[in-house]
């Protein structure tokens, strides 16, 4: 009777509304108004001129549209190239980052000694502030004074000359690397916690039945986590396709070409040469295709998920 | 796992040992380049430091105004964390006690703001701050508080998914009782919910304090000289003809205490909320 008299009075209210107003009305303020205002400068011809005033520069229809993928001109071209070392970077990095995660979560699942230790350690690239790490790498990269360039040709001689880390091609691997250095952790994490999951008896009856340790693993650890690397590759996907801090900490303002991810790009286009129209129609441009690669990984992954049950 | 074999042990000792190594060298270097003299860091790289010394944990204050710098942070990051964690603790309670219409739309949509890039509504939101402040006087852009404003709704999503986990994990007969009972359901929030969650609360806390302190993109836009953060200040050792690497490292290390300290206490806390949502 008491409960009932409880949940009565919690559906009558109109008080949930006003327990989520506040954060109702920041959303709206800082993400939804503005990607309206977004989509609808992506319309406009926005040049330093009419930055004071924003409203009153002239509409120019799909112009900004048209600059972006007229592949022939130079501003699409860059663009295009932008979107495919984006790519690239983004399979790498996730890739690299989820196999290392998967394997450390892996070989981390029994107890040893020192593991707390480590995976402490394993914590400090997630931990550590973007800027104060990746500033560190690239100290690191520095061609004269660095680390790398240190060990590959003064000590283990492997280069004939001192490369460049941070322009040119080898920028790739520079960012690659850092980006790596600093999500495997995360995966490491999430499939730590998914590991947790895993009942012991599975493991003893298939030890039982006489499963080395590569079948435990083939058998039983993969497949358990696969509902956890559904979730886990999707969010690294955004996460590293989108990723500012790393190229911008990395390169500064703008990236050498090998390695132009397309934040970058849009920030170079909108705030260097003060070109906000351009800016955000590449950005609109860019949450097409995030949605429809979200939206085909969701369709796939959640029939396959049916199929499984 | 059962019975793994030595082969299998060996392996994890060298695979763990290379990984610890991929991890920690960065930090090494962080460390070791702080107590080196300038000249050490700009000739060959050297392992051993010819003489350790402190100083450029002196340095850095004076190079660069390193001290406003750490205080616009933790202004910028401290309120985002405060606003951001009571805004997050009224929603969380909303959708964990209560079935409303567009309770599903609500969580949905807040999600997914998580899911756009940053890029896409910096330059917007630039232009309205720099708009309200042309015609209100309002200044948001270039102050901490457009900074503030801003921050607290990056955390907010994780905020409020991980809160309606913990607040959905306190039995719902306490509170209930205690609104039959006649208490509001403000007392109820307060009195019975919010102690039950502390460790949620905290962590929460603790992330919103790390995203705002390590945001680089829209502090570089959003800030002037007065306002600064640190992740744009850092930047300030590198000259036209010189950069700094002991003080730049040296800043790293001490601008990375206060947030690795808090991440590396609470860590149970706030893996187990990361990843509550992917796991289950």
């Amino acid at each position: 009777m008491r409960q009932r008299l409880g949940r009565l009075r919690l559906t009558t209210s109109g008080l949930p509304y006003l327990l989520l107003l506040p954060a109702l009305l920041l959303e709206l303020l800082i993400h939804l108004v503005p990607m309206v205002v977004g989509i609808v400068m992506s319309f406009k011809q926005l040049t330093q001129f009419f930055i004071r005033d924003w409203s009153s520069a002239p509409w120019t229809g799909l112009g900004n549209y048209h600059l972006a993928v007229d592949f022939s001109a130079p501003v699409g071209q860059s663009l295009l190239n932008s979107f495919w070392v984006t790519c690239a970077f983004t399979i790498l990095a996730v890739g690299l980052s989820w196999l290392v995660g998967t394997t450390a979560a892996i070989m981390m699942q029994d107890a040893f000694r020192g593991r707390g230790l480590l995976r402490a350690a394993f914590l400090l690239p997630y931990a550590l502030p973007v800027y104060a790490a990746v500033i560190t790498w690239s100290f690191m990269f520095q061609r004269d004074t660095g680390l790398i360039n240190h060990v590959l040709h003064d000590q283990l001689h492997l280069t004939s000359d001192r490369p460049f880390w941070l322009i040119g091609d080898n920028s790739f691997t520079a960012l690659v690397t850092v980006s790596v250095w600093r999500s495997w952790p995360f995966a490491f994490l999430t499939l730590t916690a998914g590991l947790q999951n895993i009942p012991r008896e599975l493991y003893e009856a298939a030890a039982m039945d006489g499963a080395g340790i590569w079948q435990q693993i083939r058998r039983i650890t993969l497949p358990s986590l696969r509902p956890v690397n559904l979730v886990l590759v999707l969010v690294l996907f955004l996460w590293t396709f989108n990723d500012f801090n790393t190229p911008y900490v990395l390169f500064g303002k703008s990236a050498p070409e090998a390695s132009d991810l397309i934040s970058i790009h849009i920030y170079q286009s909108s705030f260097v040469t003060w070109n906000f129209g351009a800016g955000s129609a590449m950005s609109v441009l860019l949450l097409l295709f995030l949605l429809l690669v979200t939206s085909v990984y969701l369709f796939i992954t959640s029939r396959r998920r049916g199929a499984d049950d | 796992m059962i019975n793994p074999p030595a082969s299998f042990r060996w392996i994890r000792r060298i695979v763990l040992a290379l990984l610890a190594v991929f991890t920690l060298v960065p930090v090494g270097v962080m460390v070791s380049s702080s107590l080196k003299p300038l000249q050490d860091v700009q000739g060959p790289f050297r392992w051993i430091p010819s003489t350790l010394t402190v100083r450029p944990y002196f340095d850095i204050w004076k190079t660069v105004p390193l001290g406003r710098y750490f205080i616009n942070s933790i202004i910028v990051a401290g309120g985002a964390t405060i606003f951001s964690v009571i805004v997050a603790i009224l929603a969380a309670y909303g959708v964990s006690r209560y079935r409303f219409r567009g309770r599903r739309l609500f969580t949905v949509t807040v999600l997914s703001t998580q899911m756009f890039p940053g890029i896409l509504f910096l330059l917007p939101l630039f232009l309205i701050f720099v708009n309200i402040g042309n015609t209100t006087g309002v200044a948001l852009y270039g102050s901490r508080g457009g900074l503030i404003l801003t921050y607290l709704t990056f955390s907010l999503p994780f905020s409020i998914w991980m809160l309606v986990g913990y607040f959905d994990s306190i039995p719902r007969d306490l509170d209930e009782a205690a609104l039959v009972d006649g208490c509001g359901p403000v007392r109820a929030l307060v009195r019975i919910i919010i102690p039950a969650a502390i460790p949620g609360i905290v962590a929460v806390a603790v992330y919103a304090f790390m995203t705002a302190w390590g945001e680089v993109l829209f502090a570089s836009v959003m800030t002037d000289d007065e306002t600064r953060t640190l992740a744009v200040g850092l930047q300030g050792y590198a000259t036209l003809n010189d950069v700094y690497w002991n003080q730049v490292m040296a800043a790293s290390l001490v601008v990375s205490v206060p947030v690795v300290a808090g991440f590396l206490l609470l860590q149970r806390y706030l893996v187990a909320g990361l990843t509550a949502g992917a796991v289950k």
